[in-house]
This record gives C-alpha cells, structure tokens and sequence, in this order.
C-alpha cells in the first residue's frame, strides 16, 4: 500500500554507489585523487551550514521536478516536458511577483504561486490532451514543447518584450517582498520552497496511495486494459495527471525564481527539469525516494565547486555521476528481475514466484518495468 | 541544415526498425560532435577527426545496446541516461584535455567539395535510398525489420534478434556521431558545450514524422533543416515579425504535424518489446 | 528424449520425462495445462536447455543450443499462438530465417514462387503475397506450417493447433497432417482435449506434473482411462447441470451494430435475449464479432445502432462503471490485458471496477481496511490460494487469478453475468470450479452470458446455444438437441438464409 519503496530503496543506494565507485576510477584516470575529491565533494555538501543549506537550495526545484515526472510516469506518461512547465510556471511567478499590487505576503505570494501553478498545470496538460485525442507521442510533444517555452521566455523578457522589467537584462523586475519565499536560517539562502517541495511531497503519496484519483491514475499507467474495464477513462486520468505534473514542475519553477533568484531570469533553469527525469527513476517515482534522489543529487551539485577547488577535479563530473546513477538503476532492476525469474526470493519482498511465469516480472518493480503501452504515436 | 538531422534521423530509424527506441541521439551527437573536433584537434586530420567522432558515438551506443538489449531495461531510461553523458562528458573533458569551459579550440573543418558543401552532403542524400535498400531489399534486412516488428517470431525461426539489434544500434550511433561531426568540424571548426542544441531530438521527430520510413524520414529532416535555414535567413534580413515567433516555427509545425497529420502513423510493432519478454 | 530434467529456480518444470516418437506417426502429447508440456516442446525445440536428459535424434545424442539447431536437425514448430509477422507477406514470414545465401539481394519473387510450389505439393494453398495480418486463423496456420517445411522440418510439433479453429477447419488441419505423415513426415501433436487423441493420432504419451506416466497406443485406450492418467484421479468430464428454470428476460440485445477495430461493420444488427435463470452459450469463429458484442454489451464500445436493455433499463452507450452499477458483471476473455492489473497487489485489483463505491472509497478517499477485509472474504469463498490481500496479482497462478476476477465479480450480485472464454488456459481442476460457479449463478437467478470458442464447453454448459456468424445470430438450439456437426456448419455460415431452428 506504500507503493513498496522499501526493495526499491536498497537498489536505488546501490545503484548510488555503484556511480560514485565508477566515478573514482575516472577520477583516477584523470589523474586525481578520488578520495580526496569525494571528501571536498562531502564537506561542500555536508559540511557545516552554508553547505547544507546550499544543498536543500539546490535540492528544491529538483524535489518538485521529480514529482512532477513521478507523477506523469505513474499514469504512464513519460514527461519529458517538466523543464518546459518549470520555466512557464517560473515566468508566470515571476511576472505576478514583480507586479506592486500593494497586497500583503498572504496574499501576494499565494497569487504568484497560484499563477505558476496554472501556467505550468497548463502547459504539462496540453501534451496530455493531444495524446488523449490523437495519439501523439508525449515524448515527442514534450520535447517540441520544451523549446516552445524557452521561446517564449526569450521572447516574454527579451529586448521589447511584454514582460521585460526595466533593467538592461532579459528578465523581470525584481519580486515584490511581498512575493517572495522567505529566508530560512539567517543570510543562507535556503528559502522556504524546501518546505513547500515537502509539503507537495506528503500531498502527492496521499494522492497516489490514499485516493480514488490516485489509484485510477496507476491503473491506467500500469494497464490501459483493465482501466478501460473499469470504466476509468484513460484520457481524462492521463490529462489530469499530466495537469497535476505540469503543476508541480511550474511551483518548482516559482520556488526556484521567488525563493533564491529573486526575479524570473530568462534561462535561469541549468536544466532542472531534464535531471528531473532521473530524480524521478532513482528514487522509483515514489513521493519519499524523490526526496531522497533530490537531496543526493542536490549534494552532489552543490557539492561539485568545492571538489573542483579542492582536487581540481572538474565540476562536470557530477553530471557524469548523475548518468551513471542512473544507468546503475536500470542495471539493478535488471539485476533484481533475473533474480526474480529464476524463482528465488527478493530481498524485502517475501513473497514466490512461479518460475517460467515471465509476466511475473512485472511485479517486481511496477515502477520502472510495468509501462504498459508500448510506444504509439 | 538538413544534413546533421538525416545523419541522426537515419540512425535513429535503423535502430527503431530493430525494436530499440533511441532518445539517445542528442547525446550521441555531442559525443560525436565532441570526439571529431578533439580528434582533427590530435590528428591534424579532419577525415581521421570524421572516423574518430563515429567510433566514438558508435562505441557510446554501445551502452545503450548492453542495457536495452542485454539488460533488457527501460529503453527511455537508458537513452536519458545517455543524453546526460552527452552534456557531461564532453564538458569534463574539455576541462581535463584543453582546460576550457565551454568551447574547445579551433580545429581544421572537412573540406568543400564545391561551395561550402563538404563531402557529408552528397552523403546524407544517398543514405536514404541505401537504408531504403538495405532494409526492404536485402535479407539482412528483413531480419532487421523482423526483430522490430515480432522478436519472438523471428527468434523462433533462428534469426539472432540480439545481434541484429546491436548492430542496428551500434549503426545509430556511428551515423549519430557523424551528424554531430558535421556540426562541430563541418559547420563550424570547434565544439561548443549542447551545441547539437536539440538537433538530435529534431531528428527523432522526423523520424516520427517520416512514419519510420526512409524517405519519408528523409523529407521531413529536409523540412526541419529548411525550417531551421529560414529562421537564420531571416534573422540574418530582419524580417519586422519575431524572431522568436520564426525560432520557435518549426517545434509548432512539429506539434500540429504530429497531432494532426500522422495520425496513422505506425511504429514497428516489436519496438520497446523482448524477445523474452511476452 | 530421455530423462529430460528442466528446473526454473526451485520449481520443477519437467521432472523426469521420457518421449520416443517413430518415424512416419502422429505422435500425441496429452497433458493439462501446466503439466510441463510447452516446457518439454522448447527443450526439444531448443528455446531452454535441459538440466538433465538427452535428445535423441535416429539414435544419436544431440544437443540444440538454439532453435536453430533443431531446425537443422529436420524439426519444425507450429506454435499455439501464432508466431507471424503481421506487417509481413505470407512469402517474408515463411523464407524469414531461411533467406537464401546472398546478404546484398533479396529475391521475393522467386521465394514467392518457391512458397506457391511448395503449397500445391503439400494442398496448403495460400495467397503467398498476402499480408499475414489479412489472412483467416486456418490460413494462418497453414502458413505456420509452410515455414516449417519450408525450413526442412521432417518433424513438426503442433502446439494446441485446435485451439482457434472451426470444427472445419480442424478437419481440414487433420487432413493435411495425415498427408504430411504418408509422405514420410513424422508430427507431434500437443493437447489437452481428449477428444483429438482419438481422431488424430497414432499413440499418445501423457505427461503429468512434469512426468510421463505412460505412453499407449491409440486404438487400443480409451478416453477414460486418458482422462485418468492426465489427471491421476477418476474425472468427472461433465458439470452436473440440473434442469433450468429461465425467468423474465434480464439482458437483451435490440438490432446491435457496431463498427469493428479497423472501421467495417462487425455487428449487423444483433438482437439477443438472456433470460434470469439461464446460461446462454454463444459460439462462433474468432473474428465473428464477439469482441465488438462483448465490448458493447459492457459499456467499452459504443454502438453504431441498436440498444442494450438491463432489466429493462436502457443502458445503450452507458460507460462501463454505469454498466456495473446498473446490474452486469463481467468476466474478461483476457486476465492480464483486461480482467487484472499484475502490477497492483489482490486488494487493489478487488477495487477494480469498485474503486468508486461504498464500503471502497468515501468522498475520493480510498478505504483500505474495508478493501482488504473484502479481498480477505473473496479469497476464502472462492478459494484463492495467495499469502495476503497484499499479494502482488502477478505471482498468482492463472487459475487463482481467474478465481480472484470471478469473485469480485460475483460479489455485487449482479442481475447478469457476461462471461468471456472464463477457463482459458485453465486446468481441469480450476475450469471445473469456474463451471460450477456459472451453474450455481445460473440457478440463483442470474442471467449468464456466456462466450466461448471452445465448442465442448459450450455443450457442456449452456441452456440455449447460438450461433455467432458475420454479426448476426443466425442460429439458436435447445441444449441437448444439436449436433456437434450442427453447430459447425452453423458456424461456417451454412444455412444463414434459412430460417432459424427455435427450439
């Protein structure tokens, strides 16, 4: 009834260190010294204050982002478009942020939050709609989707544009104070969108596990055909939870422009919404694993300046990792279905499998093995 | 324009024929790009440049093949996993070989034939009809399409599905890595961090676009690159509307193509599907 | 084959099995579904390698490390489901494998001419440039069959050929089989139906849970003492059916149509009546419209004319939640596709169709402890063998998975009862508690619809029989007064201008 994170989480730890391990070997070849560069990737991430607290600012939009993918891929949608919805609903935030209406913070921000919410529940449920009407693949909408949005940032606050401030930089005026997410612990910079990316966490387990919403939206990821036996629409279910997809990813979009930015900037996203799809695979599109994945990967970026000047170990790295993390994954669930096929006990799991009955691999880790629709488009 | 998208766009199309979605392109021509312009960098050669871009994409591809074939994971998964390696990898070694960000130096372009056409242009035009040839004329090719459309079937008659497989994947990544050559020793003589800039899933478009035929898949990467060609056309004269607007017109007529023209469209059958596996 | 010896895990597919077919026989491989015989088929074709045992070829140990192998060694498949391309030629699907030497051209014409010969030879005519896709399940086999010839198979081993064919065109398949061996072919021919033993084959070795418990020779057995050694106790072959007692009509068809997948008409105005009290068996060749009638009858398709009455209730183009409510219950052909989702545990499957209503859910929010206390009660009443309602539905048997469908099913009482193919793939035991389940719904008032292609069940359950043609009935029997011979020609389409026998 939890959506079995806990076989799950054993992999995705796993996997992690499977990454970093394939990363020292890289390290060593390139010349540096692994431990010393794990350790300042460590302090830069743990160590102390300001390292934590850049860690949960850099974990914030990717807890959202990771939501917002988990939640698609449960209904059997691969959204590849959280980074599109992201920079919308940011845009969004941002544009209602700047404007003095003269309201109070229980007011304004809420309005600049709801606004992103509908700008990017929008955009995620438009790729929705044209699969439910006409079969159009959601990875290929997604992706012409994503340029789309960046278009139109770069036109919504380039040079004239209609949403420009008044500065010489392709952005917004600054947020009003009464819009923006406040400071949590003194002059760091980590806001209060961790907690709303918390918040939205809890909120979307009970959605998933606790509602009837929820539960048609993994029937229909998990299996078109018995979903259209119940009477669950699919194309309803897919456009709502690409809605609620789109929503999340456009508050991971406002978090990150009214809590650390200050003002919507044109390209402020480095691609939040594309790590997003990892997050969302490590930690097994599970609300609690995405937390977990968001802070893993949050460490590692935040961690990543301090190793490059403390072991002159270049920062990309952590991209390379953050590949490998996920390779690592797909190479556990892998693992964990021969195992399960030849009939033997899973760890945590408890329970028998016929041996020859291949469909019993679906079992296994609905998360990543039960996409039931083979590509269409 | 059109040239790098065919390049990409036939690899990713021999690779869906086989039953093996590929989203990987995007990072298989950034290894490509990547590995030619680093390559005509070492070898003073921009046609050893042209090989060592393919071998590496191709050997990239690889990668993918283990964990979609062999591992039999996620295909999406596998190919998002890849496309993080395209961005990552070629920044860290720009750090490490050339202690750049960002860009890396200036290399020797592949020659023009005649006016700024080099020698991948006629190429890219003949791929087409050899892909058409090798997949609807010759028996490896029937395997190829076999393994796409019904691995179970074709494995029961003794056809390798693996192997066929491997290679047509392998085969994405060597012409994906042409493509992205194209651009960082053809187009221009450096490469620059993501400056395939989406080339590769534009070609997975026209794939999708093409209905997962050659020509068809030749057309429409034609399309896009001319697409791509008048918004730089005119950028160039200053035409009074957007810019933005001409930037974003071929991902719109992407969008309204897809979800208005090919609605008939019909993937391989066995694509995303084991042999084992039902 | 001797002593053969396949393990999965802890699971023992094959336990010891033995099989030496002749030359020249139609050899029968009887046992039930699950005793280990498409196991043993994909050791001797190569698909999985023994543990223990060898394979004997003319005497000689072989070893197969692939299908390949076997297809060298003169054998042939013809699998239960179809392995054709569907996107390829009858000529691409047969020479796939076989192409001929040179990698750089490929000559269809003549390959095609090649596959034409070969037909007329053997009398398995078949368009050989027709797409796989358009041709009938008969042709299909046929094709099936080609390849394997085609490839040099001196062997063939038929998988369950009968499953999806009309009595004629079983017929016709035991005649090309009689002609394949007086040519000096050698066939072996798996089933679980007795009655094929005796038509077909020369000797017969049965196999149970993964053993051979003997082999005889046809003409000198008999069904029973078969049907004994399959099962290894005395059967009863027939559910005991007390006489029906039909009510006021609870499910009614008016002059149904309704498009079909690929857009041409399927239903062409279907009227049909399922009384309280009664089970009416409706047969028919695949691909007659049974899909398009079932899915409109449930609310998953909606129908081009026509209306569907509930109890009287219009309910015509009603979705398939409302359809429930309103009094039908359904019991899918397919459990994995349809009837189940395997990713989700026993409980979440019991909320299924119910995820919407009381005791499951109350204002969107789901009731977990009411769901698992039902799942828990579905388990006891219909015998679901599995550790907790927690139980992922995919490590569940097929029989226990049917078991779990037919209780969530039964629990809402419904007023009729749609019931598609229910046993298939099912063995003896669990098909016999399926029928029993049926009559006993039967006689509690419900009306049963019930859809199968498989004749015998029909026969054995059915109150009134008719027969699906072209979209249309165009017969209808009293149980006990049609011939099997009867209803097949029926089923063919002979007689459809002649008035209907109402019995």
């Amino acid at each position: 009834m939890l959506g079995g994170i806990g076989p799950a989480l054993v992999s995705s730890v796993g996997a992690i260190a499977v990454a970093l391990l394939v990363g020292a070997v890289v390290i060593v070849l390139s010349g540096d010294d692994p431990v010393v560069a794990y350790r300042a990737l460590f302090r830069g991430a743990f160590g102390g204050v300001r390292p934590l607290s850049e860690t949960l600012v850099a974990a914030t939009p990717l807890v959202f982002g990771g939501l917002a993918f988990s939640l698609a891929y449960r209904a059997g949608m691969f959204n590849i478009g959280v980074e599109g919805q992201l920079v919308l609903g940011g845009l969004a935030a941002g544009w209602i942020g700047a404007q003095a209406f003269g309201l109070p913070r229980l007011l304004h921000l809420p309005l600049a939050l709801a606004a992103a919410l509908v700008v990017g529940g929008l955009w995620g449920a438009l790729p929705g709609v044209l699969k439910a009407r006409s079969g159009a693949h959601e990875v290929i909408t997604t992706i012409m989707l994503n340029y789309l949005a960046a278009r139109i940032s770069a036109y919504a606050v380039g040079s004239n544009g209609p949403l420009k401030g008044s500065a010489s930089l392709p952005a917004t005026d600054p947020a009003q104070p009464s819009a923006t997410l406040p400071r949590l612990v003194g002059d760091e910079r980590v806001h209060a969108g961790i907690l709303l990316a918390l918040v939205a966490a809890g909120l979307l387990w009970y959605l998933l596990f606790r509602t009837t919403f929820g539960y048609r939206v993994r029937a229909v990821g998990l299996s078109r055909g018995a979903a259209a036996y119940a009477g669950i629409g699919w194309g309803r279910t897919i456009t709502f939870a690409m809605l609620g997809s789109g929503m999340l990813a456009g508050l991971g979009g406002a978090a990150e422009v009214l809590g650390l930015q200050g003002r919507y900037y044109d390209r402020f996203s480095p691609g939040y919404g594309f790590t997003a799809i990892a997050i969302g695979l490590v930690g097994r599109n599970h609300p609690a694993g995405v937390v977990l994945a968001a802070l893993v990967f949050g460490a590692l970026n935040s961690g990543a300046t301090a190793m490059q000047s403390a072991a002159g170990t270049s920062k990309e790295l952590v991209q390379i990792l953050q590949a490998l993390v996920i390779l690592a994954v797909a190479a556990f669930a892998a693992a964990g279905r021969l195992r399960l096929f030849a009939g033997r006990r899973v760890a945590g799991v408890g329970r028998r499998v016929p041996a020859g009955d291949r469909s019993a691999a679906v079992g296994m880790d609905p998360e990543i093995e039960a996409r039931p629709q083979p590509p269409k488009v | 324009m059109a040239t790098p998208l065919i390049f990409a766009a036939m690899g990713g199309l021999l690779s869906e024929r086989s039953g093996v979605m590929n989203i990987a392109l995007e990072g298989l021509m950034l290894i490509g790009a990547f590995s030619a312009a680093a390559g005509a960098h070492y070898t003073g050669s921009p046609y050893l440049g042209l090989l060592i871009g393919a071998v590496a994409a191709g050997l990239t591809a690889i990668i993918h093949a283990v964990w979609c074939i062999t591992l039999r994971g996620d295909q999406i998964v596998a190919g998002t996993a890849l496309n993080l390696l395209g961005i990552g990898v070629p920044a860290f070694l720009l750090q490490r070989l050339f202690g750049t960000a960002g860009r890396s130096p200036a290399v020797d372009r592949l020659p023009s034939l005649t006016s700024g056409l080099n020698v991948l242009v006629p190429a890219a035009f003949l791929l087409a009809p050899l892909v058409f040839y090798f997949l609807f004329r010759t028996k490896p090719g029937l395997r190829v399409l076999a393994a796409g459309e019904h691995p179970r079937a074709a494995e029961s008659v003794g056809v390798a599905v693996d192997r066929y497989r491997y290679a047509c994947v392998i085969a994405s990544g060597v012409l994906g890595g042409i493509g992205g050559a194209f651009l960082s020793i053809g187009d221009v003589s450096f490469f620059t961090t993501n400056m395939t800039n989406g080339r590769g899933f534009i070609a997975l478009a026209a794939m999708v676009f093409g209905n997962w035929t050659p020509f068809g898949t030749l057309g429409a990467a034609i399309f896009f690159g001319a697409a791509q060609a008048v918004q730089i056309q005119a950028q160039a004269t200053g035409v009074p509307v957007s810019k933005e607007l001409i930037i974003a017109l071929p991902y719109l007529l992407t969008l309204v193509a897809l979800t208005g023209l090919v609605r008939n469209s019909t993937p391989p059958a066995g694509l995303g599907r084991h042999a084992a596996a039902d | 084959m001797r002593g053969i010896v396949k393990r999965f895990g802890e699971v023992v597919a094959n336990g010891g099995i033995d099989l030496a077919v002749r030359r020249g026989e139609i050899h029968a491989l009887l046992g039930e579904n699950g005793a280990g015989k498409s196991t043993l088929m994909n050791i001797l074709f190569g698909l999985y390698h023994p543990d223990e045992g060898e394979i004997l070829v003319d005497g000689t140990p072989t070893h197969f490390s692939g299908p390949r192998d076997a297809v060298g060694a003169g054998l042939g498949m013809v699998h239960q489901h179809f392995m054709l391309i569907p996107r390829f030629t009858v000529t691409e699907n047969v020479i796939l494998g076989m192409e001929g030497t040179n990698p750089l051209r490929l000559d269809r014409r003549a390959a095609a001419r090649r596959v034409a010969e070969l037909g007329e030879t053997y009398g398995l005519r078949v368009d050989p440039n027709a797409l796989a896709a358009d041709l009938p399940v008969g042709m299909q086999q046929r094709v099936e069959i080609l390849r394997a010839l085609y490839q040099g198979g001196r062997t063939l081993i038929l998988d369950e050929p009968t499953a999806l064919l009309t009595p004629q065109e079983v017929d016709d398949l035991y005649a090309i089989l009689r002609r394949l061996t007086a040519a000096g072919g050698t066939i072996i021919f798996i089933t679980h139906k007795l009655r094929e033993i005796a038509a077909v084959s020369d000797r017969v070795t049965v196999i149970r849970r993964g053993r051979t418990v003997g082999t005889r020779t046809t003409a000198e057995t008999s069904a029973p003492e078969l049907a004994a050694l399959m099962v290894g106790r005395e059967v009863l072959l027939r559910v005991e059916r007390p006489p029906a007692h039909p009510g006021e009509p609870v499910l009614v068809a008016d002059g149904l149509t309704a498009s079909g997948e690929h857009g041409g008409a399927a239903l062409r105005g279907l009227d049909l009546t399922v009384r309280r009290g009664e089970i009416v068996g409706v047969c028919g060749v695949e691909g007659n419209g049974q899909t398009e009638l079932v899915e409109t009858l449930a609310g998953l398709r909606r129908p081009d004319g026509g209306r569907v009455l509930l109890k009287g209730r219009d309910v015509t183009g009603a979705d398939p939640h409302a359809v429930r409510l309103a009094g039908l219950s359904y019991i899918p052909e397919d459990r994995h596709e349809r009837g189940l989702v395997l990713g989700f545990s026993l409980a979440e499957n019991v909320l299924l169709g119910n995820a919407d209503d009381p005791p499951f859910s109350h204002g969107g929010r789901i009731d977990y402890d009411a769901t698992a206390a039902v799942t828990r009660r579905l388990m006891t009443d219909f015998d679901v063998r599995a550790p907790s309602p927690a139980t992922p539905a995919s490590s569940l048997s097929g029989g226990n998975q049917q078991k779990l469908i037919i209780g969530r099913e039964l629990h809402r009482h419904p007023d009729a009862l749609l019931a598609v193919q229910p046993t298939r793939g099912l063995d003896v035991g669990a098909v016999e508690f399926v029928h029993r389940q049926l009559v006993a719904e039967r006689d509690q008032g419900r009306g049963v619809l019930l859809i199968s292609f498989d004749l015998d069940e029909i026969l054995d359950l059915s109150d009134r029989i008719v027969v699906l043609f072209d979209g249309r009935i165009v017969g209808e029997f009293a149980s006990g007064r049609v011939s099997r011979a009867e209803l097949g020609l029926r089923m063919g389409g002979r007689g459809v201008d002649e008035p209907s026998l109402v019995a």
